[in-house]
């Protein structure tokens, strides 16, 4: 287990659930008030929380440099294998990469097609490789046992948070759905104009008149997309993760040693079939909701 | 656990990845891939049609092997018709000059039949006369009986 110092199941849960932080101090932090004794920043200076606490103080100004930072190298093997394969591809016979890759754009590919049905939009399918797979690499960052990256971390290179699965964070999954939020909104308004999406929200599902009422609907409707989105993918990846975390807390003598393993082997052979659904689900419901944004409404 | 600037961040990593895979990742591999697929269904029907063709030309092959047996055969039937007239034309032949040779053998005979008859001719007046001398036993005037003798040579 990680963290030298007194060891409590509840120290231990909270520090695998805390943020390596980058942000700017303000008044609220003691390390920035006139009462300071040691390791003293100025406000409005940024550095790095040395505590979850400090890290809450620090408010809307800072940036998990864990998740984001392993989001990014994710992200970047994702294009860098990809890349490689595209440099391959011919229309001989494919082999090794190459293959495993066409496998996946054809699978993908396959269910664009299925499920997008507005012809000449060359950013839909990409987009949803990237969602597919990104997700899918930060997923899997759950299966590495919850101890191994935090604990190089802090006994080697003297970081004192790590988390690493970048899909436990709501940032990062909020983050993606609200770039997904945005490509709705871009495509609503290129295809009805800004007049046919706004009539869309405010004349649909009531008569014209009771238009609050239905702005209000509609707006709700809207809104819940990227939120359900991004909170899905959280919600699943943090109880997953949370798990993996109070199985890494039973071990210790023998028999619950063997219990946990034996749990956390069943846990993780399930989670398998958790991350890639999530991924899945996650890259679907992006392709229904650009969809849905190509549709134009018949008029009411 | 707040909502921070790696909300922003994530969504500005989001469009840049989503916007290079846009452009240098899904467009090969997906023009690869149906390029790929249009080449092997060319070539499929390329084989079907190369099939058709062999079945055709084999057709024809058998065709023009059944024509040459026929003509072969027509050939064979032709010469034999014409080896057949050609023995019946030389036995014509040697029959008709059999027939010649018969006849100028013929001919001849008769020659020698005459020639020997006129000689007898001339001969048997002399031997009637001899003849008559013998059993008379005196000389037989050969001109008294002229007329007889004459009378007895043509009879031969």
């Amino acid at each position: 287990m990680a963290s030298g110092g007194p060891l409590t199941a509840e120290g231990y849960i909270q520090h695998h659930l805390t943020n390596l932080v980058y942000g700017q101090f303000n008044e609220s932090h003691a390390r920035a008030q006139a009462s300071c004794q040691e390791h003293c920043v100025a406000v409005g200076d940024w550095g790095i929380a040395q505590t979850a606490e400090e890290a809450a103080q620090m408010g809307f100004m800072a940036i998990n440099i864990d998740t984001m930072g392993w989001s990014l190298v994710l992200g970047l093997i994702f294009l860098f294998v990809f890349h490689r394969a595209a440099k391959q591809a011919t229309t001989g016979v494919p082999s090794g990469l190459l293959n495993f890759v066409e496998t996946i754009v054809d699978f993908i590919d396959d269910l664009v097609r299925s499920t997008f049905q507005h012809a000449g939009n060359k950013l839909v399918a990409p987009m949803a490789l990237t969602i597919f797979v990104w997700v899918f690499f930060m997923n899997l960052m759950d299966l590495i046992p919850v101890d191994w990256i935090p604990f190089v971390a802090e006994h080697y290179l003297h970081i004192p948070f790590m988390k690493v699965v970048p899909s436990t964070d709501p940032n990062i999954t909020l983050g993606m759905a609200l770039g997904v939020f945005m490509l709705i909104i871009y495509y609503s308004i290129l295809k009805k104009g800004a007049w046919g999406f706004f009539s869309e929200l405010a004349f649909h599902p009531f008569p014209k008149w009771m238009f609050p009422v239905n702005l209000i609907l509609e707006g709700v409707n809207l809104i819940a997309k990227p939120v359900s989105l991004g909170l899905r993918l959280f919600g699943n990846l943090y109880a997953g993760e949370m798990i993996f975390i109070l199985i890494a807390l039973m071990y210790g003598g023998l028999v619950m040693s063997v219990a946990g393993g034996v749990l956390q082997l069943a846990w993780a052979l399930f989670h398998v079939l958790v991350i890639t659904l999530q991924a899945f689900i996650f890259m679907v419901l992006s392709v229904v909701y650009l969809n849905q944004a190509h549709d134009v409404m018949e008029e009411h | 656990m707040s909502i921070t600037l790696t909300l922003l961040g994530q969504s500005i990593a989001f469009f840049v990845f989503v916007w290079i895979c846009m452009k240098t990742i899904w467009p090969p591999i997906v023009e690869a891939m149906e390029a790929r697929q249009k080449q092997i269904a060319d070539g499929l029907a390329a084989a079907e049609r190369a099939s058709l063709d062999l079945e055709l030309a084999q057709k024809r092959a058998t065709d023009e092997l059944k024509g040459a047996k026929e003509e072969a055969a027509a050939l064979v039937e032709q010469a034999r018709q014409r080896a057949a007239q050609m023995v019946d034309e030389a036995k014509e032949e040697a029959r008709a000059e059999g027939a010649k040779l018969l006849e100028a053998a013929r001919a001849d005979i008769e020659r020698e039949v005459n020639r020997a008859r006129e000689t007898l001719r001339k001969d048997v007046a002399v031997l009637a006369v001899a003849g008559a001398e013998k059993v008379l036993g005196q000389v037989v005037d050969a001109g008294a009986h002229q007329a007889l003798l004459d009378d007895l040579a043509q009879q031969l």
